[in-house]
């Protein structure tokens, strides 16, 4: 199947009928989930238990936002799909939405943001959908207001599918532009189905801590030749546990559960606030995962 | 859409030079409880606009935030409270965020805010 983005615009492509069956499929819903985590990993927030105000970016219908909250992260998610964002209040995403285009720029304020992360979205900026559309434009004014919008020092994270070496190029060549340190991590590099890329981006001035992470498993070179056989699941084997993060620590302890906000809810009612409907995705178990 | 990302958010218009804060247009305010952490506000205060806090909280109808406020007030779990209040269980659901410097007005529909700018906006 040919690569979504030659096909349709994003606002195009992601129709009702795509939104949902994107959000529908276990499996879409299990990889992005594990993007996500690696990206979260890749920001190296500080490890203090304090919740972070996050950026996600091309947030789509909330899949990447929910890997956010479940690490106790409060964000606010970009997307110019409507339908998109529709599955996403259905889901009821603990984050914020906002339709917009991030080729036109982020319209928020200077230094507020600790952190973004954009999963396998980036990669749309480089066409020209509109006849006004100049992708070096949009490159342009999407770097540049997410460098101003983050804080100094902090992290932007993008997992992008780029269609070429050039477009890859053309795309950290604009971040570097604006100012941003960083590079290219390439997790199993030698894996044509598990390679996975990621721009890790810092604002700020070169330092240790806008050195380039280490990408996972580089050196495994087993893993390259399982590659023909056998599907996805069992070729991650050989990746050795050190690779994997430790769980990460929850910041809010549990959460408090769905019965805890349904009473809560109720409390609210019955003071007579406006409070929405409970339905089966009101403070539902989040899938733990690993 | 909560405050607390009314309070990051500014108009992004070619040409405008203060677009912060948007003004609020409020037709349906919801209330949605969130778990309580005292950490995540101290962190966030400092990067508050807080008398753009004030604005929009009483725009949706909530005037319990002092106008003024220091970080030396985050010793106090009255305070606290309030402000996790005011960021974070507040939900403009239907209504509009108005730009302060041009007037052009962003549609806010089951509490998401339409940014899309025009084309001779960009
Ligand atoms: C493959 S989906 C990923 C969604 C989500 N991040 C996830 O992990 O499931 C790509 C998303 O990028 C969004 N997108 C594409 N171009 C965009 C743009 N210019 N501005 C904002 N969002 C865009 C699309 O609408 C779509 O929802």
């Amino acid at each position: 199947m040919s690569r979504p983005e030659i096909q349709a615009p994003p606002e195009i492509f992601y129709n009702d009928e795509e939104a949902r069956k994107y959000t529908s499929s276990s499996r879409i819903i299990d990889i992005q989930a594990k993007l996500s985590e690696r990206a979260l990993e890749l920001l190296s927030l500080p490890n203090d238990g304090v919740p972070r105000l996050l950026l996600d970016i091309g947030c789509g219908s909330g899949l990447s936002g929910e890997t956010l909250s479940e690490n106790g992260h409060q964000w606010i998610g970009l997307d110019i799909s409507e339908s998109m964002l529709n599955v996403a209040l259905e889901r009821e995403v603990e984050g914020d939405l906002m339709l917009g285009d991030m080729g036109q720029g982020l319209g928020i304020r200077p230094g507020v943001i600790d952190g973004a992360i954009s999963i396998s979205a980036v990669q749309w900026l480089c066409n020209a959908d509109k006849s006004s559309h100049e992708p070096r434009l949009r490159l342009k004014a999407f770097f540049g207001s997410l460098y101003r919008c983050l804080a100094r020092g902090a992290r932007a994270v993008f997992q992008v599918y780029p269609e070429s070496l050039a477009q890859r190029e053309l795309i950290l060549g604009f971040a570097m532009r604006a100012g941003f340190a960083g590079g290219v991590v390439v997790d199993y590099p030698h894996s044509t189905k598990m390679r996975k890329e990621y721009l890790v981006l810092t604002c700020g001035p070169p330092s240790l801590s806008t050195a380039t992470p280490k990408a996972k498993g580089e050196d495994e070179e087993s893993c390259s030749e399982d590659e023909s056989s056998g599907d996805g699941e069992n070729q991650t084997v050989c990746i050795s546990d050190r690779h994997r993060p430790r769980k990460k620590q929850r910041i809010t302890k549990k959460g408090k559960g769905r019965e805890w906000v349904l009473k809560k809810k109720e409390q609210l009612r019955k003071k007579g606030n406006a409070v929405p409907a409970d339905t089966k995705y009101t403070a539902r178990k989040r899938k733990a995962r690993f | 859409m909560r405050l607390l990302t009314h309070n990051m958010l500014s108009s992004n218009i070619k040409g405008v030079t203060n677009g912060f804060p948007l003004l609020i247009e409020a037709e349906k305010v919801l209330e949605k409880p969130v778990d309580f952490n005292p950490d995540f506000l101290r962190n966030m205060f400092p990067k508050i606009d807080w008398k753009a806090l004030v604005g929009a909280a009483k725009a949706v109808g909530y005037g319990e935030l002092p106008d003024a406020a220091d970080s030396a007030m985050l010793d106090s779990d009255d305070f606290l409270r309030h402000l996790h209040h005011a960021l974070l269980q507040l939900h403009l659901e239907e209504g509009a965020l108005v730009c302060p410097e041009t007037g052009r007005r962003f549609p806010v529909n089951k509490g998401i805010p339409n940014m899309l700018l025009h084309e001779d906006e960009v």
